[in-house]
């Protein structure tokens, strides 16, 4: 895959920059028959933003943005703690979070499809209120549980691999398996290419319009249990705050455009692993911690300048024109300066 | 008559874009105190020459001159400024503004910084009352009805002392009245000696109203005449094009129809298309001949679902049904092949297999994907069948030309085994060789008792595959013509000159 190239090459440097500072960057050792390493680590703390990214990315091939997501974290985490601090089984608390979820995101897709609010109105929505629903469930406290059940989906180990690496990959099969193996990744991206040709194809997008934002947001609460499993609580201000922003950005350095159309799970995934390993390049190469935002910054505006083939092209161009072919007239010479 | 000195004079007008040639060695000039037509079919160039004359592309060749001086607009600003103005068909105003701020906007008369509103007011009372309107200037212009705002956009453009009116079909979405109100304000301001360059698709306004027209035809001049000297037949026939050579016919044998296979009675969409009846039997091909924008596309439309009708039903084999959206149609073996294949046609990002199983994926929902060796046996089939090229169904569909675009949506359709086929424009900007092999493909079709409704704005293609003709004139149905060796070319150009009053 061509367009896999670059985000790929952008990982690997991040990867091989992270050795010059941390020789051990790259060993993976066997503790007490957990796995350890710092490409783990990277991995598991980078799971819930895999998980909201393949969510994203099925929304944004159909045209649209769901930026509830982050708000959607934080709600599956606090109804999930408080059913288990109110003694409820880990496995009820799980369905009903996860059954919120779905309803939410549901929602979201209704408001699209159903009414016609732009997505980014009608998400807006519920970022904004599912902020207050998470805080009204957890009634402006954190909670915190103990729950050792509870603990294994985010901090679990199975087979020495941590459980949350394992929920990814197997989140990531079926969303490959639905897509790719059923029709339902053309019919998506026929939709968010071109809407109106599609109706006249027959194709029903508003049940397909609903079901990916639903999908979206269970991706999404998935999430917020690993997150809120990992500390044993759950916070209703701060779980999943800004996620949605980073799930858009590994999308889009994935290589899926936001007008919608053709989608790539795998750069997606890619994505979500860049931003994760700039996070950890931060922490390990000292960037002093003031000036981490803006070293971000940086790295994902070269990210996509490089991903970019008419910056490629100019800069390419741009080298070689110390001997252009003398045919080339002044005047574009100018506009390209 | 002598001639006055032309306000505008366009000459030897060239314009290329990648891969069509858009305009070529084209002329025009307008005379003060004359309303000029600017006339042709859609494709004609048109648009790209008012678009060349306002600034907003540059001509490749060929010069302009206003009032005699050469000049050369890099923008539609500059050209307004000169005295260039244009009102467009869908009126680009802001109606949550008022009145008197839309026709002002960006020119507000001010005092010490501050908007002047008294004056401001004023001057747009004074400018509405040159086309004799008198309207609350200070109400917002929602509350006025889309020909008033037609003539507040006309205000705002005459307020920048315009020497040149540009109107680019100003009357497609207005009724007789207004258009008789647009129609006194035109008189008046060609009284004043302004020169109004006008498009419209509908030939009764034209003799109405114009006294000079220009006719285009695949980017080239046709020439400029007089329009009281132009009959209506002799201007059909120069927008459309006579082609010498008369075709045989495809159909030999007469056949049959008995068993009516859609029957629509008084199906009607308000501000689209009159009510209509009209009868497909089994294996028919009906053809819809008729200018642009006289409602060929909105039948189709209504047949397929895609819009909802207003009045009147439709009956699929004798029991009628409510075609509510495209799947409902296409689960009684409907198809429409549109007639922009870019807009509402083909998946651009999708690969040419996927754009070609597409209607029988959707039939079929997402959970039931169609096997991955059907779809390779299918695609294949349609790319040999139809000579589809390149032949590689994984190459992207946008990367392909017009022609083979074309193919690739018949394919999709054509597996769907439809009962009836709708074409809307199934040969218009394809190569001749393409074009006769989806002529053969219709006629085939239809021997295998498939019925067809063929849209095409080429008479000859119309007459040759089609059993029976139906005409269309502004939007309405005025004749049903059995395909006879009476038809020619030249009768159906008189009925839709005509109306169906003739005959």
């Amino acid at each position: 895959m061509k367009r896999l190239l670059w985000p790929a090459v952008v990982l690997a440097l991040l990867l091989v920059l992270n050795v010059f500072f941390t020789p051990s960057f790259f060993s993976i050792e066997v503790k007490d028959g957990h796995l350890y390493g710092s490409l783990i680590d990277i991995l598991r703390f980078g799971a819930p933003l895999i998980l909201v990214s393949l969510g994203m990315t099925l929304v944004i091939a159909t045209g649209g943005i769901d930026l509830s997501v982050g708000s959607v974290v934080a709600i599956s985490g606090a109804l999930a703690c408080l059913q288990i601090s109110e003694d409820a089984s880990v496995f009820t608390a799980v369905a009903l979070a996860l059954g919120l979820c779905l309803v939410l995101g549901a929602w979201n897709g209704f408001l699209v499809a159903g009414i016609g609010i732009q997505p980014i109105i009608a998400t807006l929505i519920l970022m904004v209120a599912g902020r207050g629903l998470a805080q009204l469930i957890t009634d402006g406290q954190i909670i915190t549980v103990n729950s050792p059940a509870y603990k294994v989906i985010g901090g679990g180990y199975w087979l020495t691999v941590p459980f949350g690496i394992l929920i990814v990959i197997g989140v990531l099969a079926i969303s490959a398996f639905l897509t790719r193996r059923l029709a339902l990744g053309m019919l998506i991206e026929s939709v968010g290419s071109n809407a109106e040709a599609s109706r006249l194809a027959g194709i029903r997008a508003r049940g397909i319009i609903i079901m990916v934002y639903a999908f979206a947001a269970l991706c999404a609460g998935v999430a917020g249990l690993m997150i809120s499993s990992n500390v044993s609580s759950a916070d209703g201000n701060n779980a999943g705050l800004w996620i949605e922003l980073d799930a858009i950005l590994a999308v889009v350095i994935g290589g899926t455009s936001l007008a919608g159309g053709r989608f790539s799970l795998s750069g997606t995934v890619l994505g979500a692993l860049i931003i994760q390993t700039l996070t950890t390049t931060i922490y390990s190469i000292g960037v002093p911690p003031e000036t981490t935002l803006l070293f971000k910054a940086l790295v994902v505006t070269a990210v996509c300048l490089i991903q970019s083939p008419s910056f490629r092209a100019k800069v390419f161009r741009g080298r070689g024109r110390a001997k252009p072919s003398s045919a080339a007239p002044e005047q574009k010479v100018k506009v390209t300066a | 008559m002598a001639v006055p000195a032309p306000v505008l004079t366009m000459t030897g007008i060239g314009k290329q874009f990648p891969g069509v040639r858009a305009l070529d060695e084209v002329d025009l000039r307008l005379l003060p105190g004359e309303v000029h037509a600017l006339m042709g079919e859609n494709g004609a160039g048109k648009s790209t020459l008012i678009k060349v004359l306002t600034g907003v592309y540059p001509a490749d060749t060929g010069t302009i001159e206003l009032n005699q001086a050469p000049v050369a607009f890099g923008s539609p600003l500059e050209a307004q400024q000169a005295g260039i103005s244009t009102v467009y068909q869908e009126v680009n105003l802001c109606t949550n503004l008022s009145v008197a701020e839309n026709i002002l906007l960006g020119r507000e008369p001010r005092k010490r910084g501050r908007i002047d509103w008294k004056r401001m007011r004023a001057r747009a009372g004074e400018l509405l009352s040159r086309l004799e309107l008198s309207l609350d200037v200070s109400a917002p212009l929602s509350s006025y009805s889309l020909a008033i705002q037609q003539m507040v956009a006309i205000a705002r453009a005459i307020d920048i002392d315009a020497r040149v009116l540009i109107l680019d079909e100003p009357t497609s979405s207005l009724d007789a009245d207004e258009v008789r109100q647009l129609f006194r304000v035109m008189r008046r301001l060609k009284e004043e000696g302004i020169a109004i360059l006008f498009v419209s698709h509908f030939l009764d306004q034209i003799y109405e109203i114009s006294d000079r027209m220009t006719i285009l035809r695949n980017g080239r001049l046709v020439g400029e005449y007089l329009t009281r000297e132009l009959p209506q037949v002799e201007l059909v026939a120069k927008m459309i094009g006579q082609e010498l050579a008369v075709l045989e016919r495809l159909h030999g044998t007469a056949k049959v129809f008995d068993r009516p296979l859609v029957e629509a009675r008084e199906l009607g969409r308000t501000g689209a298309i009159e009510p209509f009846s009209l009868t497909i039997h089994e294996g028919e091909v009906v053809g819809l001949a008729g200018l642009l924008g006289s409602g060929r596309t909105e039948i189709a439309r209504l047949l397929f679902g895609a819009d909802h009708a207003s009045t009147g039903e439709i009956a699929i084999g004798g029991t009628p049904q409510s075609l509510r959206t495209p799947r409902v149609a296409m689960s009684h073996k409907i198809a429409f092949c549109s007639e922009n294949r870019k807009a509402d046609g083909l998946i651009p990002d999708l690969t040419v297999r996927e754009n070609i199983i597409l209607a029988l994926q959707a039939t079929r929902g997402w959970t039931r994907p169609v096997p991955r060796e059907q779809q390779d046996d299918l695609v294949e089939r349609y790319i040999k069948a139809l000579k589809i090229s390149p032949p590689n169904p994984e190459h992207l569909v946008r990367d392909l030309s017009g022609g083979n675009q074309q193919k690739v949506l018949l394919a999709r359709w054509l597996i769907l085994e439809p009962r009836l086929l709708i074409l809307d424009e199934p040969t218009r900007g394809i190569d001749v060789g393409a074009k006769t092999e989806i002529q053969r493909l219709v006629a085939e079709l239809s021997d295998g008792g498939m019925a067809v409704l063929f849209i095409s704005a080429e008479l000859e293609e119309v007459l040759r595959l089609s059993h029976k003709v139906e005409v269309l004139r502004d939007r309405r149905l005025v004749a049903d013509l059995p395909n006879d060796e009476r038809l020619t070319t030249d009768v159906l150009m008189e009925t839709i000159a005509s109306g169906g009053r003739a005959s």
